[in-house]
């Protein structure tokens, strides 16, 4: 542990807590310490804590063991409307707010200025103005719905109301995974804000290492559940922090793949047109390889995917999957004729929550387990155990629910439900959104792997190194049309994004 | 297997998963999500032995089977609906207008096994109905079936001149009043109907595609799931289990009466529900249902040997539906908190 800054008491002080759902500990001895005016990153893997700490913070479940001081005074275990009381906010990255209530109201919700139980409108009219004047939103209405702000004003909206608690410790988890980049460097310059300006002690979480080394003063790093170390940001390098964080090395994130032999094309598409667009979209991908779709965010990438799937039925265009012709509008054509999807939104379009992994993994293709309709019980748990050791999945038993792993290894079993059919060309939007940096390299490797067995793959991702790092082919969208094509030779970064912005070919079949 | 199992292993480290949890895969036979529900029986049966000399009667029991077997299909074929999230308010009233059609079709002479054929028919159209509401127009399930709750209880009050229609031929009635190896057919006729709806539920490739639309419709399309296909399925199966049960009935009472069934909906909800169903989806079993009637049934019966007020029953069976769910959120909150745990 730090010794260096035991002489000024901390605002906030966790010593060796430790935390068991049922026979699993999640914390284990784990010490922390936040003072004003600082930011402290906490990193770690999916699973490695972050989230039971910030619940034992801010008073959602008790700690088994372990002290909680706040103001160098004994915090007890709180109810979370005591952590609030005491100071304690979050800023969560699914919003809490309600979207069709307006903003002043969303902002003093459950304690609306009132007498005898009428709203009082122009105090809080009046309150809410400050409270937005203080994250410098001035020009929002307070009368208008959430739901018509952009999402980014939504997150600031947000934080103006955990602060407007009189938030002297704010916890911020995630808070960037759905904004933009400019969004995203707004809300860092108003942490930076709050922290120099007001001293509020910020508990920063992420998986953009990027940005903790952009906005964090010290980091702590658990892992397993376990403290690793606390140290100045500025002792820290990309590396070492990932080597703490993963506790293993990781040599090469995106693996090399030895040989690339591509075979006879599996996926073609022609003349594909997405709600309407004039740029008819031509695509073909082999055997073997991995191309990546590349472009900016509502360029109509997913929506590509999607069509070609058959998720939203497309008017115009012929999908050819290993030669044979698609029906359109048809997922369970396509899953039959050996497409696969790996939708973005993992929680809305991935995961059966209700169901173990077991029934996860098998739902895509339940005809290897099955005779005359009726499912083999032991051929579906043998066809599991078989496919997840290739895949690093920490799980317990595979009869326990998805929705109990972690965001990394849910994709992993997702990955899985691919492998278990027989598909031909996989198609992956933003495999690896949300997922911590080991998890990562285990993705990369397996959709390495698969590329190496035969399957053509096509990659959607708003990461540029990730896509440059493991496609053998970039073809670039812009405004629902193909802007260009890009070998991995020639495909740079800057060559991508010039592309991302130009006007897309028109394509003949 | 196909290609699948021929995958190279992975190139690195040895794996962080322990072997040790691939090996606790034998499930062991779990009351689970029932348990609660077996408890209760029990307390039941054995309160009733204690307290009353009627209950381990033949009569008695035969008379309770007879009262329950109508409600547990109906339970079942409920919870077909409710396991994908829906739900159906019209079985009551399909059970009403199969039981009505047959028995018309019977007072004019036509042959018995035509008669059932029809009446089974009948359900099984309706509830199609409901579900081509549901998948083509898109109608919230809740609004679909009460809109058929009213179409089909009209059919039937029209179609009979809302006139009970007897006698109907003995042969007929003894379907539900004979015995079979000692035993009243009815409870065959409800065993049979649990260990198929067990089967088709817990062992098929539509009763997995059952549950994977109750937990996530759109997730289940995206991985090849036909979702509109079991969504039609699972009202069809509740229509033509309903229409099972109304000619059950008529069969029972010997004669066709046109309001038959009404009210039955919820008590074929509160079966599923008292026995584990949870009707936001993918939650229960056809043993939780079947346990949840038979309970219901338990409470009616015991109430009546005890010469309870059946005022007091009905609020005795309105707090046992809240006492259920409640005790099902405590185990869906503990559940949560392990959940978190990974």
């Amino acid at each position: 542990m730090d010794t260096s800054i035991s002489s000024v008491t901390p605002l906030v002080r966790l010593s060796h807590v430790s935390k068991s759902f049922g026979p699993v500990q999640v914390l284990k001895d784990v010490t922390l310490e936040m003072h004003r005016g600082e930011v402290l990153c906490l990193a770690g893997e999916n699973g490695a804590g972050k989230s039971t700490l910030i619940k034992i913070l801010t008073g959602a479940i008790p700690r088994d063991a372990g002290e909680y001081l706040i103001d160098g005074k004994d915090a007890g275990s709180p109810s979370p409307s005591q952590a609030r009381a005491l100071g304690v906010g979050v800023v969560y990255q699914e919003l809490s707010l309600l979207p069709e209530v307006s903003v002043e109201e969303n902002l003093l919700m459950g304690h609306l200025p009132a007498t005898g139980g009428v709203v009082n409108r122009r105090e809080l009219r009046a309150h809410a103005a400050r409270m937005l004047e203080r994250v410098g939103l001035n020009s929002v209405n307070p009368a208008a719905l959430i739901s018509e702000l952009p999402v980014a004003t939504r997150q600031m909206v947000e934080i103006a109301k955990v602060l407007g608690a009189n938030a002297r410790i704010v916890i911020f988890d995630e808070p960037t995974t759905a904004l933009s980049e400019a969004d995203a460097q707004h809300l860092l310059r108003l942490i930076n804000r709050l922290k120099t300006e007001e001293g509020v002690a910020v508990l920063y979480v992420t998986h953009r290492l990027e940005e903790i080394f952009e906005i964090g003063d010290r980091i702590t790093v658990l892992r397993d559940g376990q403290f690793i170390t606390t140290a100045p940001t500025s002792e820290f390098t990309h590396d070492s922090l990932i080597r703490s964080m993963v506790g293993r090395q990781i040599e090469a994130l995106y693996p090399k793949r030895e040989e690339k032999r591509f075979g006879k094309v599996v996926l073609s598409v022609q003349g594909l047109r997405l709600q309407g667009s004039p740029y008819p979209i031509n695509l073909e991908v082999r055997a073997g390889e991995i191309v990546g779709l590349g472009g900016l965010v509502g360029a109509g990438r997913t929506e590509t995917v999607r069509a070609i799937f058959g998720a939203d039925p497309h008017g115009t265009g012929k999908v050819f999957v290993d030669g044979k012709p698609l029906r359109s509008g048809s997922p369970a054509d396509a899953v039959k004729a050996g497409l696969g999807l790996l939708t973005e939104d993992r929680k809305e379009l991935g995961i059966l929550a209700d169901l173990s992994i077991r029934e996860n993994v098998t739902i895509a293709d339940l005809s290897e387990v099955t005779r005359a309709g009726v499912i083999s019980r032991g051929q579906e748990v043998s066809l599991v155990t078989r496919l997840v050791p290739r895949l690093r999945l920490k799980y317990h038993s595979t009869e326990q629910p998805i929705s109990s792993l972690s965001g990394g290894n849910q994709q992993k079993v997702l990955l899985s439900r691919w492998l278990a059919t027989r598909a031909k060309v996989l198609l992956l939007d933003e495999p690896t959104k949300g997922v911590d940096v080991g998890a990562k390299a285990d993705i990369y490797t397996i959709i390495g792997d698969l590329a190496t067995r035969g399957l053509g793959i096509v990659v959607v991702s708003s990461y540029l190194p990730e896509l440059l790092g493991i496609c053998d082919r970039v073809i670039v969208l812009h405004d629902f049309g193909v802007t260009g094509e890009l070998s991995i030779e020639e495909a740079t970064e800057e060559a991508v994004l010039r592309l991302a912005s130009s006007t897309p070919v028109m394509m003949t079949a | 297997m196909a290609t699948a199992s021929s995958a190279p292993q992975p190139s690195q480290q040895p794996l962080e998963t322990p072997q040790a949890a691939v090996q606790e895969q034998s499930t062991p036979i779990s009351l689970g999500r029932e348990s609660g529900g077996i408890l209760v029986l029990l307390i039941f049966i054995a309160v009733l032995i204690l307290t009353t000399n009627d209950f381990l009667t033949l009569t008695n029991l035969d008379n309770l089977i007879r009262q329950v077997a109508v409600f547990a299909i109906l339970s079942v074929g409920q919870l077909f609906v409710i396991l994908t999230g829906g739900i159906d308010l019209s079985v009551g009233s399909i059970l009403g207008l199969s039981g009505g059609v047959t028995a018309l079709l019977l007072a004019s002479g036509v042959p018995i096994p035509i008669t059932i054929l029809v009446g089974l028919l009948a359900g099984l159209a309706t509830g199609l109905v409901n579900g081509v509401l549901v998948t083509r127009l898109k109608l919230p399930p809740f609004i679909a079936t009460l809109g058929m709750l009213g179409v089909a209880r009209g059919l039937v009050l029209l179609w009979t001149g809302a006139k009970t229609i007897a006698p109907l031929p003995d042969a007929f009635n003894n379907i539900a009043n004979g015995f079979i190896l000692g035993l009243p057919s009815l409870f065959w006729i409800l065993i049979l109907v649990t260990i198929v709806a067990a089967f088709v539920l817990g062992r098929t490739v539509f009763g997995r595609y059952v549950y994977a639309v109750g937990s996530n419709a759109e997730s289940a399309r995206l991985s090849g799931v036909p979702v509109n296909l079991v969504l039609l399925a699972v009202y069809s199966i509740s229509g033509l289990l309903a229409g099972f049960a109304g000619i059950l009935t008529t069969s029972r009472l010997g004669a066709g009466i046109p309001t038959a069934g009404t009210g039955y909906e919820l008590q074929a909800i509160a079966g599923a529900v008292i026995g584990g169903a949870s009707l936001s989806g993918a939650k229960g079993r056809t043993i939780g249902a079947v346990l949840g009637a038979l309970i219901m049934g338990l409470l009616a019966n015991g109430g009546n040997l005890l010469a309870i007020d059946p005022f007091y029953l009905q609020i005795a069976i309105g707090l046992l539906i809240i006492l259920a769910v409640y005790f099902d959120h405590l185990q869906g909150l503990s559940f949560n908190l392990m959940r978190r745990a990974a």
